[in-house]
């Protein structure tokens, strides 16, 4: 037990665990101190200096984020000196900054116009600087746009890209008047070692780092009768968008965002789910032929483990990181680009449509997906196989410009062909999902019976830790499969990049010997992706990843194979998993990258 | 021309004495605990600007349980105008190697380091041969403590403790958040003392001749004697050993060109004092003396009636503008404010008023910024648009 110390915030006498820093003992006793660059993910900075609090007998003020309790303090949050403090060094970001809300992107959910407005900041009595800088405004991503002209320099971006992602493609460059955020010699970010996750962006309190969006482009396809513009959502998504348009965290908005989708005008409403099932069997038996080849053939050329391979954001990290070891990565291409492949192919001969009057959109809690939808490689149907990807931000932004009431929506369903899925495709939004719904069908596939866990549910793979392990051995398999009659299938899960980076460093010291692992690039897998709503911290994604969990819990149907459109798809269309079409189409190459 | 001397004059720190091998051996015989009172009852305080009490300091990290613990010798000295630490490394660069292992001895440290101003990369090579010397001296006498140069990257914020520690863990040099202290966690996160070049060289003084020696010089609150590094308008500019607590307005006669208009004590982070405040100004650490009493990290700088106050002024605040690691708010934007504000009141795009809302501002960097560079900003600039406000204007 950690020692209690005593001490009074505003008066109110208050007790707190030896350690608790001034900000969490304020929240603690109910009192709300403005921060900036404070970010419960992040290690502490205490640069931004709008916490200052006052302590009685000091003459200083001390930076509540970042100072801890002492016995006995007397603690001031609102006193005149700090007001008058706060007030000034607000004015001073102020001055700084291009303030131009009502042209800005973050307008209405920026914390540093909220703190403007709490404390009503009329007018600037300080010196303008920012027209007097040359600052610069980087729009070469295809994912993400800079403008430093938006930057408070609280390095929440720098600190996430180091800790959370390991990547440190953001950093600190210059002193005094001239430091700024920046990248490896000041190029554009789609130029540097940047994943595109956007984990940066959803951790960036103003509007200096935001996605780069789709939005217009989207409204004129909708708008164009010569186009059949088709809408998948990715399973994160229903879980996020809630809290965009006035919903607890961790409510599940599946059939209002349906509906919502179809007021927007999408000619079609479909789910990515689909095809994330469709992946557990093209990865599922990707990985049994890698076995067999291994175990049985001893085929040098086939590499384990074999990794996963639908997180955009993890598979550019490895390009550029680990590209010696691109042969380990499953070569299913993610469900959005799978999916996108398959509707301007499968989905127009079925429908009867010509696939140059596709727009194919999809609806994604990630920014590297806009990334992947813009690789070279992503043309099999012979078009661009996904044309606009939207993050789950974009889309509530466009319900809301639509005039949407979206707590009043009935629910809706999925439209048909390329709608139906289950719960193994519905918990690929959380980290460990892609692990626990292949083990649901391969162990099925391997030995006839479901996997031995209650209900399905298997949960060393689940939860929040950075790298989670687990094994199953394989008992009495059908005859096929003999060959993997008492194996232990060892796996391991891994989100964040920065527990990736553990993963793949173990692997390369030969301190790892699994056979499947799943990565993801973003805290939380795609529940905590990118373009998921602002804010994001450990309890959110807690909540988020409940209501996966309870989503995949209601299906009727909850593995893969059992999935009666993916049953027909490989009847009618593609054969058999791993075949020539599937291959073509459903397959994808990496491409080894720089390191700088 | 010299009237009223009062100033006197010390010789202890570049005193040659060519007996550290003693020295070192007969203190480190000694319990720590009784070195730390020694160094208590001698009342010395840092000489590096802060004025933290030396001994305190030492047994701070003494008290600290780890399994490593360090001692770092700050010689980045980069205030403008100041070439003491410089001058100690290389006449006596034997005291300062001896205190530090001393401190090893006292905190329970095996290692030490002396952070190296990037300039004076000329003096390494003479200061390697010395720590060979005495890592030679340490082996004979089965006394384990080693030392090592490292070399700074050129930033003034890097002599600032915390970022010095930053700087030599290969991160970029921002100060941390204190607490915790360095006693406590430094260098590596692990107990450090870190002492300016003086203020080690300052201890041998007192192991070798104990305590009192030391006290009996000074005044109450300031003991001893302290290095200043003297320039300007000036007609002997250098660096000279004095007792600490004598009047700036002895000072002046001293070092004066018969026009000093003003004094600058302890460079850009330190207080103007004008002509008419000399007689109730005196140097040294707390404590009301005769007036105002100034600490300062040894500089002292002359103006006589040519000098524009408004230029020196904007001199300093450049200076911050662009040594200040840009970290924190108060200090990146107040910095520029400051520049900007007396500029346009220079210029009548604001009026005089506008002085007291950069006054409030240089209070609110004092309060707020969250290491000593940006707090310190408030000193020169009060001091100076307080005292010279008609040459801000006109
Ligand atoms: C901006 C800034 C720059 C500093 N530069 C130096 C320096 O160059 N040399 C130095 O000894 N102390 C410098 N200090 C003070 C150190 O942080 C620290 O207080 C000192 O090294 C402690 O040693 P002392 O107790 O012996 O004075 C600086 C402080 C600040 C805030
Ligand atoms: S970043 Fe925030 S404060 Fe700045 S212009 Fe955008 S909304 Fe306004
Ligand atoms: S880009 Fe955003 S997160 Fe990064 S320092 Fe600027 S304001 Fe902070
Ligand atoms: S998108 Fe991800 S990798 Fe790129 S800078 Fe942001 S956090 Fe770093
Ligand atoms: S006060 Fe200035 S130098 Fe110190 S941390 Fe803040 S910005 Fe950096
Ligand atoms: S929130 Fe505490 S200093 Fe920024």
């Amino acid at each position: 037990m950690a020692n209690k110390i005593k001490l009074s915030i505003n008066g109110y006498p208050i007790e707190v665990n030896e350690g608790t820093t001034m900000l969490e003992a304020a929240n603690e006793a109910g009192i709300i101190v403005p921060t900036l660059c404070h970010h419960k993910d992040l290690c502490v900075a205490g640069n931004c200096r709008v916490c200052v609090v006052e302590v009685s007998g000091q003459k200083r003020l001390s930076a509540a984020c970042a100072t801890p309790c002492e016995e006995g303090m007397e603690i001031l949050t609102n006193s005149l000196k700090v007001r008058n403090s706060r007030k000034h060094i607000i004015e001073l970001l102020l001055s700084e900054h291009n303030a131009d809300c009502t042209k800005c992107y973050k307008n209405g959910n920026c914390e540093l116009q909220k703190l403007a407005s709490e404390y009503k900041i009329m007018t600037q009595d300080f010196i303008e600087l920012a027209p007097l800088r040359k600052y610069s405004i980087d729009m070469y991503s295809p994912s993400i746009i800079k403008d430093d002209s938006k930057c408070i320099r609280c390095q929440r971006c720098v600190r996430t890209c180091a800790e959370l992602q390991g990547v440190n493609a953001l950093t600190v460059a210059h002193k005094g008047s001239e430091m700024k955020i920046t990248t490896f010699f000041e190029k554009s970010m789609n130029a540097v070692v940047c994943t595109n996750c956007g984990q940066c962006v959803n951790h960036c309190p103003t509007g200096a780092l935001v996605e780069k969006n789709y939005i217009e482009e989207v409204w004129e396809a909708i708008a164009d009768p010569t186009k059949h513009v088709v809408v998948q959502t990715a399973p994160a998504v229903r879980v996020g968008l809630g809290e965009e348009l006035g919903f607890e965290v961790g409510t599940r908005v599946t059939g209002k965002m349906v509906a919502a989708l179809k007021r927007l005008g999408f000619d079609s409403v479909l789910d990515t789910d689909f095809t994330a099932d469709l992946t557990i069997m093209e990865e599922g038996t990707e990985l049994l032929t890698r076995l067999k080849k291994v175990l049985v053939d001893k085929d040098k050329s086939v590499q384990i483990p074999m990794a996963t391979s639908c997180s955009p954001g993890w598979i550019k990290y490895i390009e550029h990181m680990y590209p010696e070891y691109l042969d380990n990565l499953s070569t299913c291409k993610s469900p959005q680009q799978m999916f996108g492949a398959l509707v301007k192919t499968y989905y127009a001969k079925a429908r009867n449509l010509d696939p140059e009057r596709i727009v194919s959109v999809s609806v994604m809690p990630c920014t590297a997906k806009k990334f992947e939808a813009n690789r070279p490689e992503m043309h099999d149907s012979g078009y661009r196989d996904v044309d606009y990807v939207l993050t789950t931000r974009e889309l509530a932004i466009m319900i809301k410009q639509a005039g949407i009431n979206f707590m009043k929506l009935e629910d809706a369903n999925f439209d048909r062909i390329m709608g139906e899925s289950t719960g193994a495709a519905v918990i690929f939004g959380a980290t460990g999902g892609v692990m626990e719904a292949a083990l649901r069908t391969a162990y099925e596939l391997v030995t006839g019976r479901e996997v031995p866990f209650e209900n399905l549910n298997i949960t060393p793979v689940r939860g929040m830790d950075g790298v989670r392990e687990a094994s199953v051995v394989i008992d009495h398999p059908l005859k096929a499969w003999a060959f993997l009659d008492g194996v232990e299938l060892k796996c391991a899960v891994a989100h964040g990049l920065v527990n990736a980076k553990k993963v793949m460093d173990a692997i390369k010291k030969g301190e790892a010997n699994y056979h499947f692992i799943e990565f993801m690039a973003c805290p939380g897998g795609c529940l905590g992706g990118g373009g998921q709503p602002i804010p994001t911290n450990p309890e959110i994604r807690q909540k988020r990843a409940q209501a996966i969990y309870a989503e995949d819990a209601g299906m009727p149907i909850r593995k893969s194979h059992e999935n009666p459109e993916v049953i027909k798809i490989y009847k009618d269309y593609l054969g058999e998993p791993l075949g020539e079409k599937s291959h073509h189409l459903l397959h994808t190459k990496y491409i080894p990258r720089n390191r700088y | 021309m010299v009237t009223n001397y009062q100033l006197k004059r010390v010789d202890f720190i570049f005193r040659n004495e060519n007996d550290y091998e003693d020295v070192l051996s007969k203190t480190i015989a000694r319990k720590p605990q009784e070195l730390i009172n020694e160094l208590i009852s001698s009342e010395l305080k840092g000489r590096g600007g802060a004025g933290f009490p030396t001994g305190l300091k030492w047994k701070l990290s003494s008290e600290s349980k780890a399994d490593e613990k360090y001692v770092i010798c700050n010689a980045d000295e980069g205030e403008p105008g100041t070439f003491k630490d410089r001058e100690i490394l290389s006449k006596v660069p034997f005291k300062v190697l001896t205190a530090m292992a001393v401190c090893g001895h006292v905190i329970g440290a095996k290692r030490g380091f002396i952070y190296l101003r990037g300039e004076y990369k000329y003096l390494k090579p003479e200061l390697e041969k010395a720590i060979s010397e005495f890592a030679y001296y340490c082996k004979e006498i089965k006394f384990d403590f080693s030392i090592h140069i490292f070399m700074g990257s050129g930033a003034y914020i890097c002599g600032e403790e915390t970022a010095l520690f930053e700087s030599m863990e290969g991160k970029r040099g921002e100060p941390r958040n204190k607490p915790p202290y360095p006693t406590n966690s430094g260098y590596m996160n692990k107990p450090t003392v870190i002492n300016n070049v003086e203020t080690l060289a300052h201890t041998f003084t007192i192991f070798k001749y104990g305590a009192k020696r030391f006290y009996d010089l000074g005044v109450q609150y300031s003991r001893g004697s302290k290095l200043f590094s003297v320039s300007g308008d000036t007609p002997k500019p250098g660096i000279y050993e004095l007792e600490l607590g004598m009047s700036l307005a002895d000072f002046v006669d001293e070092f004066g060109d018969g026009d000093t208009k003003a004094v600058q004590v302890g460079g850009a982070s330190g207080f103007l004092v004008p002509r008419k405040k000399f007689d109730v100004t005196a140097i040294g650490y707390q404590g009301k003396l005769t007036g105002i009493s100034l600490p300062t990290g040894g500089s002292m700088m002359l103006f006589n009636s040519s000098r524009s106050m408004y230029n020196v002024l904007d001199n300093y605040l450049e200076f911050f503008r662009e040594e200040s690691c840009g970290q924190c708010t108060p200090c990146r934007v107040g910095c520029q404010q400051l520049i900007k504000g007396i500029k346009a009141v220079k210029r009548g795009e604001k009026n005089a008023k506008y002085l007291d809302k950069l006054l409030r501002l240089t209070e609110t960097m004092q309060l707020t910024a969250k290491c000593g560079l940006g707090q310190s900003v408030a000193n020169s600039f009060s001091s100076i648009v307080e005292n010279f406000r008609e040459e801000m204007i006109y």
